[in-house]
Order: structure tokens, then C-alpha cells, then sequence
């Protein structure tokens, strides 16, 4: 206890603990907006063609989060306009823009002269790497994404559930869609440093599974979600940095144990009970 | 006897692709009217149209209510059963412009108002489950009363029918019958023998729509209506039904 204890004066470990909470909240909540609408695959999409901003990071010399964030909310759009406005089918639609987006991200990639540093670290995580700015603006993600599901709970919910009757109600649907995709698309980019672009759709959609064990309330939901993202990324975070593994792929395996050791415990209880 | 609705020469569809032709209708405050047809024939467009789902082609549609004082309750595989939320809550949506900036809102009166309506539906007990966890004709006493939160004009139901028992469908069309003394009713069904006892009088819809003014049709009538229809005899409705409305059972034969 007093090794973890101790680990909280180094820097890089309480930006990383930060950086698990802040992930946590962003991803819970983000999350289960995500599963409840079934739009996993939207989501899968626009994670990897943020890869092609990445690429053109590193090519152009700037923050290759900047140029994944252009690209996500780029393709999130576009994936809504080529099935809703160009007749394609939305699934193709997603298709496409993956894999237009990785493509892009590996022409830079290689174009881009001497070696591309990190690249691994945007691909599968770093969470021991996330920097002091970095921290400031999964903070600003985490207030915003809150104080927009707490002001529009209700309509988020009837928007997410019943589109059409929705509609009849005057709701601004369409203005909520496109809000909500732009939200979606940042917590995927300012995830990226924490799990990776291959990565991320696990903080996205295991913790929304173990929390659907105990409830089927949107609002509980969320919270479970945070609360299942934390301790999944706090105890990986851990997990990584004694055995010295990948902290990445050591986050999602924690969420994967613990979904199923609740699951278990949930199957267990319910024979003895009958 | 209020105007509601007026629609006139109206075409409407999806791209390129003309479902409705030259339709007309007008709706009354007392109307009960059951929309009947075969399958593609228009009747869910009809209604979408109505809602403002979908934009009309051509022609006129005049609301003479506001759009939210129409009910709508939404044919039930339009439902993700999976979702979570409670029955509260989706009650609770059917009165949906409080919802923007909900948590800055006083809303006893609008869940008090949810909670009347479940009383009167007998589904009280079922508030707090989720909607996966309800039987077909209990999903459908829960969106009935969302879509009687706004105490609509005018309720419009697509196909309440499908997927529910037959008890639960004869409770169904007694409860419309009392509730269409405070509000027009459009009901859409496959079953043209068993909403004949209920309804006023009958649309039926293939491209074109023809609205009947009596309860009673033949099926010659249905054909000249270019709605060929088979009536399903009355062997194969709901003893409760038949027991309930013995005097249009006999008037009918």
C-alpha cells in the first residue's frame, strides 16, 4: 500500500491517475450514449479514421491530437451525410471512412522523413506518457460532457430512444445528432493518449456492458459506467506499471476480468436464489 | 364539431418513389376513423405525413391544431426493446418541451400527470421496470399513455394491435371508444373485422384513399375501393369482444 502511496509524488503517475479518472468520466458517460443508441460501429469508424489526422501530424509538424480531432469530427460528419444525403448504405458508409482514414494516416505516416516518434503510443495507449496540457483538456472534455448531459438529460434520452416521436415533439433532433457526434468524436481523440485509437472502443463499451448488469436506467447507467471505467483503468494503470506491461492493453483486460467476474457473480446468485 | 385536420390532394413518399396520390381527408374533433389497407399501401406514410415526419409531395395539408396536441403511438417494432430506460420515463416523454433544460424545470405537475396515466392504464406497478422487461400489451398500455401526456386532440395509433394478446386488444379498442369522447381518433389496422365494431367510419388507403362513412363494409365495397381486403370472419374475434359488443355484433348479421 505504501508503494502506491508513494508512487502519487511522482508526476507522471498522478497525471496518469488523473488522466484514468478523467477517461473514466468522459468515456461512462460518452459511452453509454454510444451502446444504448447502438452506434458502436459509428464510433469504431471515427476512431480510426482519426488516424489519418495523426498522420498528417506528424507530416505537417504539428499536434497530431489536433489533426485526429479534425479528422474525427470530419468523418463523423461524413458518415452521417454520405448515408443520410448520398444513398449508401450506413454500414458501407462507416466502411469507408475507416478505412479512408487509416489510409491516409499510413501515406503520412511514411511520407513523413526519419522516424515518427510515439506512433506507437497513439495506436495502443500510453497512459504513463499524458502530459500536464493534455490533463487540462481531457479536464475541459470531462465539465463540458457533464454540464451537456446534466442540462439535456431528457432530451438526449427521448432523442436517443424514440427518434421519430422525438421529432413530433419539436425537439431539435437533428441540432442534438450532430452536437453529439462532435462530443463523441472529441472523447474518442482526447482518449487516444490513454488506450489507443485500437483500443478505445473498449472504455466505450465494456464498462456500459458491466453497468447494464445492474441497471436498465440511462441516467444510473452513466454513473455505473464511470464508476466501472475508473476502477478498471486505475487498477490496470497499477497492474501495468509493477509488471511493467503495456498500460493500454493492460486497462482493457482489467475491464474484461471484471465484467466477467460480475457476470459470473450475477449467474451464481440468481441459480442460488431460485 | 372542430376541424382539425384538412388534407387535400396531397401525394407523398420516399425518394423518388410516390406512395400516396391525390389524397384527400378532413378529420373532426369526434371522428374515430380506421385506417385499413394492404401492406405498402400507404397507410404508415399517411400518418408520417400527418406527423410531419414526412414532407408532402404535393397538395395541402393544414393543421388546424398544434403539433403537439397530436398522440402518436409508434408501431412497436420501431421500438429498441434494449434500451435502457424506465417506464417512467418513457411516459414521461410524451410530453417532451419541458425536456430542454430539464433540471432547471418544476415537473410535479407533468410526473404526477405520468402517474394518473398509469394508474388508469392499471400499469402502476411496472414504473420503475425497463421496457425490455414488459409483454407486448403491456409496452402498449405504456406507449399509449406517453402518447396521451400532451391530453392530445388528436391520437394517432399505428397498428396497437401487432404483438399483443387478444384480451389486451378488445381492452385496447373499449379504451380508444372512451377516450374518443374527448379526442379524434385515427387508428391504423390489418384487421378490418375487429376495428369495424369500434371505429366510426373506415379510410382505406392503397395509393389512394377512400374514407367510408359507416363502420360497415363489404368486401364488394372494398374492392370497388380498390382495396381488396379479405373481412376476417367473426369466428376468429375475442370472446370478450364478442360478449362486450353484442348489439354490433347482431347488427352487423
Amino acid at each position: 500500500m505504501s508503494t502506491i502511496i508513494e508512487l502519487f509524488s511522482y508526476d507522471f503517475f498522478v497525471n496518469a491517475f488523473l488522466a484514468s479518472l478523467l477517461a473514466a468520466i468522459s468515456c461512462g458517460i460518452v459511452g453509454t450514449y454510444i451502446v444504448s443508441r447502438r452506434i458502436v460501429f459509428i464510433s469504431g469508424g471515427i476512431t480510426h479514421a482519426s488516424f489519418g489526422g495523426i498522420g498528417m501530424g506528424y507530416y505537417l509538424g504539428i499536434n497530431p491530437l489536433v489533426g485526429a480531432g479534425i479528422f474525427s469530427i470530419l468523418s463523423g460528419m461524413g458518415i452521417q451525410l454520405f448515408s443520410s444525403k448520398g444513398k449508401v448504405r450506413e454500414d458501407s458508409s462507416i466502411a469507408i471512412w475507416w478505412s479512408l482514414g487509416m489510409a491516409i494516416g499510413i501515406i503520412f505516416v511514411y511520407l513523413t522523413p526519419g522516424y515518427a516518434p510515439n506512433l506507437m503510443s497513439y495506436l495502443f495507449g500510453s497512459i504513463l506518457t499524458v502530459s500536464t496540457g493534455e490533463i487540462w483538456l481531457m479536464l475541459a472534455l470531462a465539465i463540458i460532457i457533464i454540464l451537456f448531459f446534466t442540462l439535456f438529460y431528457r432530451t438526449i434520452l427521448y432523442i436517443a430512444f424514440d427518434e421519430d416521436f422525438a421529432k413530433t415533439s419539436d425537439l431539435p433532433v437533428g441540432l442534438f445528432n450532430y452536437l453529439l457526434m462532435i462530443l463523441i468524436s472529441l472523447t474518442i481523440v482526447l482518449n487516444i493518449r490513454v488506450v489507443g485509437i485500437i483500443l478505445i472502443l473498449s472504455l466505450l463499451t465494456i464498462p456500459q456492458a458491466t453497468a447494464n448488469l445492474f441497471t436498465r436506467d440511462f441516467g444510473r447507467m452513466m454513473f455505473y459506467s464511470v464508476g466501472f471505467a475508473f476502477l478498471a483503468s486505475f487498477i490496470g494503470l497499477l497492474v501495468s506499471y509493477f509488471a511493467d506491461i503495456p498500460s493500454g492493453a493492460t486497462i482493457i483486460f482489467t475491464q474484461v476480468i471484471i465484467f466477467g467476474l460480475v457476470k459470473m457473480f450475477k449467474v451464481v446468485s440468481l441459480s442460488s436464489t431460485i | 364539431m372542430k376541424k382539425l385536420l384538412e388534407i387535400k390532394d396531397l401525394s407523398a413518399g420516399y425518394e423518388n418513389q410516390v406512395v400516396l396520390e391525390n389524397v384527400s381527408l378532413d378529420i373532426f374533433s369526434n371522428d374515430f376513423i380506421g385506417v385499413i389497407g394492404p401492406n405498402g399501401g400507404g397507410k404508415t406514410t399517411l400518418i408520417k405525413t400527418i406527423l410531419g415526419l414526412i414532407k408532402p409531395i404535393s397538395g395541402e395539408l393544414n393543421l388546424l391544431i398544434n403539433k403537439k396536441n397530436i398522440g402518436y403511438l409508434p408501431q412497436v417494432n420501431q421500438i429498441d426493446k434494449r434500451f435502457p430506460i424506465t417506464v417512467f420515463d418513457v411516459v414521461r416523454s410524451g410530453k417532451a418541451d419541458t425536456a430542454l433544460f430539464s433540471s432547471f424545470h418544476r415537473n410535479r405537475q407533468e410526473k404526477e400527470k405520468a402517474e394518473s396515466l398509469l394508474h388508469e392504464m392499471g400499469i402502476s406497478q411496472l414504473r420503475n421496470k425497463s421496457i425490455g422487461e414488459l409483454s407486448g400489451g403491456q409496452m402498449q398500455r405504456v406507449f399509449l399513455c406517453r402518447a396521451l401526456m400532451n391530453e392530445p386532440e388528436l391520437l394517432v395509433l399505428d397498428e396497437p394491435s401487432t404483438y399483443v394478446d387478444n384480451n389486451f386488444e378488445g381492452e385496447l379498442y373499449l379504451k380508444l371508444k372512451e377516450l374518443n369522447d374527448r379526442m379524434a381518433i385515427l387508428l391504423i389496422s390489418h384487421d378490418v373485422g375487429t376495428i369495424s365494431f369500434f371505429v366510426k367510419t373506415i379510410a382505406c388507403v392503397n395509393r389512394n384513399l377512400h374514407h367510408h362513412p359507416s363502420n360497415v363494409i363489404s368486401e364488394e365495397q372494398l374492392a370497388s375501393y380498390n382495396c381488396p381486403l379479405q373481412i376476417i370472419t367473426h369466428g376468429n374475434i375475442p370472446h370478450t369482444v364478442l360478449k362486450l359488443h353484442d348489439e354490433h355484433y347482431e347488427h352487423n348479421h
